[in-house]
């Protein structure tokens, strides 16, 4: 029976030189279904959505379509076609033009070109947003939506050119809780409108909370199609890293230093401001602690470690390093007193693209030998090599450029920047962002032992499973001020999330 | 195989060392003696080196040391700097007016020509004050000083055309007695060698390219992008002034309404043949000066195939299309494409000439 069916992809196999990206893989898509794709960076997700939408040409296997009732085979040769086939995608970078209008954006590029009616164009447009319960007016400029209604415009795009299929690439990985949840509403809406929805996400709880089947790829490979509520969080997980999940329950974390009179702490700041974060205030951290920031987005989490590696314009404070008064003003300052920091946006403030993965991993301590001390040839393939090694980072050689490996891979190069230049002070803001499952539990461990080695790390990340694991010490945030700090058992699930919320429980 | 050549055409060279050979092979078909250097004696008496490939060498040295400067700026700042001919203008007249106020002599001359150094690295860094740190737009910022350095210079001159003659400056701008190779080219050699040296023993390069390709991502790696932009003008203000200076010397004159007449456009096209993009980032310097000589080359063949003078340009624009259309990134994987086909199905049909 392949009652409504509207997508089926059978046998897929796609190879690019020197990797197999998918290899036989089916894929089945219902009406009025939410189908989550789940898997590790470089399992095939991605392949296989650019597969469907023609972006990437198969090697073999077939596509079937429900046109008019019936599967039929399809040739997708192009994204426009695919659109024309009834095949849309929201990708997780908005791809609309934050100038234009709402209305503009919903419409522009479709139809024939020669005449605009701007009156019915607007009228249309409205409707739409009411019909989707989108809280955008037809006449507003889209870069004055936030980011989550621009989102939603984008599929409300998507779903007006007559879709069937509609496929969402990561498309919360950039919202707070509230705009996730009504993006999540709209999808249910979709939903009962008999569209088909593929859904790629990292974030486990939006896929229980909306999914109604998930396929799960491995290596290009298929690991399975299972109903959701049949398939427990562990499993699914071990399906995707294929392995079980001792080794993430075996992360064993340090308690808190005792605190001795004698050993001042690695980093002490008092009264510290930026531009960026103008609230002065008071942090310290000892040797070999893994302290984090929490907060919801836009607490000031970032902002406050921006501030302790100068990364901002300092407005105020004073700063000791092991005990001694310094001064830092700037990032080199920063750098010279051992601090390494992992930036949140890895694309915008961490990796520089074009150069090769060799020139991005000894950059910081190129700099700090500063410019009339080039590190020769050989210095730097060596130090690379050793890193590239050491973290198992996957780059076809160190002199391919940076922008073609995988997130995951690429933080890992950006890891080894800071690891190479032998910190004693680590700020890592949102390491395991938009990376797989693996190697977030790599950097868990890389953690832990640093913070084993005497390394003091400051750890942000928004899974707060991930900060217990690794965090003895967690500063809560909120509205740009800290509003607390819990220490060893305090820190629970609910401990935290009542510190944020900003409810009263002292019997922690 | 397969991989060398991937290599081959991953590198910046490519091109501007292909469209040098095309030059270089359609010249040998044409006139197989077009690259003859001959001994000739000069109106000084001294036996010196003679030919088009000796002219092509000589007349291309003051776009190619600016294009050494304009490499880096565009590298950094993601943009051009269209005021180089025009400060040239201005450190020509400045050599000029010491040279005129002395006896001519060694000293007088070096530190005539340390003077108008200085002079054009300040007109430089008041381009590069306005592109890093008030953050115009180079083309806009540079704007300022391409109208008004030619008036500058009118008035550094006292609004006449002066001469300066003595056989020290025609020895700098053309040949020193008992050498035989133009002065020019030998001063060209040394800019690059210590251009290389620069870039060997500091993190020059490094740098200017993280700059230019992610300025969030220096600014956190400790580098201030704002003092290596600056130093890019710098830089480019020590080899605009070189330029001008040259051009002084070959020509006994300065006349600021046409010493180094559009050589901005020369020289950032030097820059673009060389494979450096113009939206910056990854550089090739030695591209950069490759592209100036296939510059020179073009005007030196076209005035050997007898071009009137005033159609040289369209000529040379109709070529340099097709440079540019060739080294863009469409028709390199077209290319690439094209070899993989040819050599990975060797059983299919060949792939039709087209």
């Amino acid at each position: 029976m392949q009652n409504n069916i509207v997508l089926s992809m059978r046998n897929i196999s796609k190879s690019f030189p020197g990797v197999r990206a998918l290899q036989n893989v089916d894929f089945t898509l219902r009406k009025g279904e939410i189908h989550a794709l789940m898997g590790e960076n470089g399992a095939g997700k991605s392949t296989l959505i650019k597969v469907l939408t023609g972006v990437h040409p198969k090697d073999s296997g077939q596509i079937f379509l429900e046109i008019n009732g019936g599967l039929k085979e399809v040739n997708v040769r192009s994204p426009h076609e695919a659109q024309n086939l009834g095949i849309s995608t929201v990708y997780q970078e908005i791809t609309l033009c934050p100038n234009l209008t709402v209305a503009e954006n919903m419409f522009i590029g479709r139809g024939n070109y020669r005449t605009v009616n701007w009156r019915s164009m607007k009228k249309k447009a409205a409707e739409i947003l009411e019909k989707l319960n989108i809280p955008a007016r037809a006449a507003q400029q889209l870069g004055t939506c936030s980011i989550a209604v621009q989102q939603m415009v984008a599929i409300a795009r998507a779903v007006d050119m007559d879709c069937k299929v509609l496929i969402l690439d990561e498309p919360t990985s950039s919202l707070d809780e509230q705009e996730v949840e009504k993006l999540l509403s709209l999808m249910r809406e979709l939903k009962s409108r008999g569209v088909g929805i593929i859904f790629i996400t990292h974030f486990l709880d939006q896929m229980y909370g909306i999914s109604d089947r998930v396929t799960v790829l491995r290596n290009g490979e298929l690991a399975g199609e299972y109903e959701v509520k049949d398939l427990p969080r562990v499993q699914l997980i071990s399906k995707m890293m294929g392995k079980d999940l001792e080794d993430v329950s075996s992360l064993k974390k340090k308690s808190l230093p005792d605190e001795k009179a004698d050993s001042p702490p690695v980093y002490e700041a008092v009264g510290l401001s930026s531009t960026n974060c103008p609230n002065e205030f008071d942090f310290k951290i000892s040797k070999g602690e893994v302290n984090g920031f929490t907060g919801l987005l836009g607490s000031g989490r970032s902002e406050s470690v921006r501030a302790i590696f100068a990364a901002d314009k300092i407005t105020g404070g004073r700063i000791k390093i092991n005990g001694k008064s310094v001064k830092i003003k700037k990032p080199k300052d920063a750098m010279m007193h051992g601090i390494g920091y992992l930036p949140e946006d890895r694309k915008k403030d961490g990796i520089v693209e074009d150069l090769s993965v060799r020139e991005n991993i000894i950059l910081a301590l190129q700099v700090m030998k500063g410019f009339f001390r080039p590190l020769s040839r050989a210095e730097a393939e060596s130090f690379a090599d050793e890193y590239i090694k050491l973290l198992g980072i996957k780059t076809a050689s160190m002199d391919t450029p940076i922008k073609s490996l995988s997130g995951g891979n690429q933080q890992k190069a950006i890891l080894a920047r800071w690891l190479l230049t032998n910190p004693q002070y680590l700020i890592l803001d949102e390491p395991t962002r938009g990376i797989d499952v693996g190697t977030k539990v790599e950097i868990q461990k890389l953690i832990l032992r640093l913070a084993g080695e005497g390394v003091s790390v400051t750890f942000i990340s928004s899974e707060i499973e991930e900060m217990l694991r690794t965090c003895s010490r967690l500063v809560v945030m909120r509205d740009r001020r800290m509003v607390g700090e819990l220490r060893d058992e305090e820190m629970t699930q609910g401990n935290i999330m009542h510190m944020i919320a900003g409810e009263a429980e002292k019997n922690g | 195989m397969g991989n060398g050549f991937k290599k081959l055409m991953r590198t910046q060279l490519v091109i501007p060392l292909f469209s040098l050979f095309l030059i270089i092979v359609f010249n040998l078909i044409r006139d197989v003696g077009f690259f003859s250097i001959s001994i000739v004696t000069n109106n000084q008496g001294n036996p010196v080196l003679s030919g088009n490939l000796i002219s092509i060498l000589n007349g291309a040295s003051a776009v190619a040391i600016m294009s050494i400067g304009m490499t880096f700026i565009t590298s950094s700042c993601k943009g051009q700097d269209i005021s180089v001919a025009a400060v040239a203008a201005i450190a020509g007249s400045v050599f000029v007016s010491v040279l005129r106020s002395y006896e001519i002599t060694v000293p007088v001359i070096i530190y005539a020509f340390l003077l108008s150094c200085l002079i054009s690295v300040v007109f430089s860094m008041f381009n590069g004050i306005l592109v890093a740190v008030f953050k115009i737009q180079p083309m806009i910022a540079t704007l300022i000083l391409f109208s008004a350095g030619r008036s500058i210079a009118y008035w550094i001159n006292g609004g006449a055309t002066p001469t300066v003659s003595s056989p020290l400056l025609s020895a700098i701008g053309g040949f020193i007695p008992g050498i035989p190779v133009p002065t020019p080219i030998i001063i060209m050699i040394i800019f690059l060698v210590l251009i290389s040296l620069v870039l060997r023993f500091t993190t020059l390069g490094l740098y200017t390219q993280v700059v230019g390709i992610n300025e969030g991502t220096a600014h956190l790696n400790g580098i201030n992008p704002v003092w290596v932009k600056l130093l890019a003008f710098v830089i480019s203000g020590v080899c605009v002034a070189t330029a001008g200076c040259i051009t002084v010397c070959r020509i006994g004159l300065i006349n600021h309404e046409t010493l180094l007449l559009d050589a901005e456009m020369d020289v950032i096209l030097a820059v673009a043949i060389g494979g450096t993009a113009l939206s910056g980032g990854k550089f090739n310097l030695y591209g950069s000066v490759i592209g100036a000589y296939i510059i020179q080359a073009l005007t030196v063949t076209l005035f050997a195939m007898k071009v009137p003078s005033a159609a040289v340009k369209a000529y040379k624009a109709a070529v340099i299309i097709i440079i540019v259309i060739f080294s863009s990134p469409v028709v390199k994987e077209f290319v690439v494409n094209l070899y993989k086909k040819m050599f990975k199905s060797r059983v299919k049909t060949p792939v039709k000439a087209s």
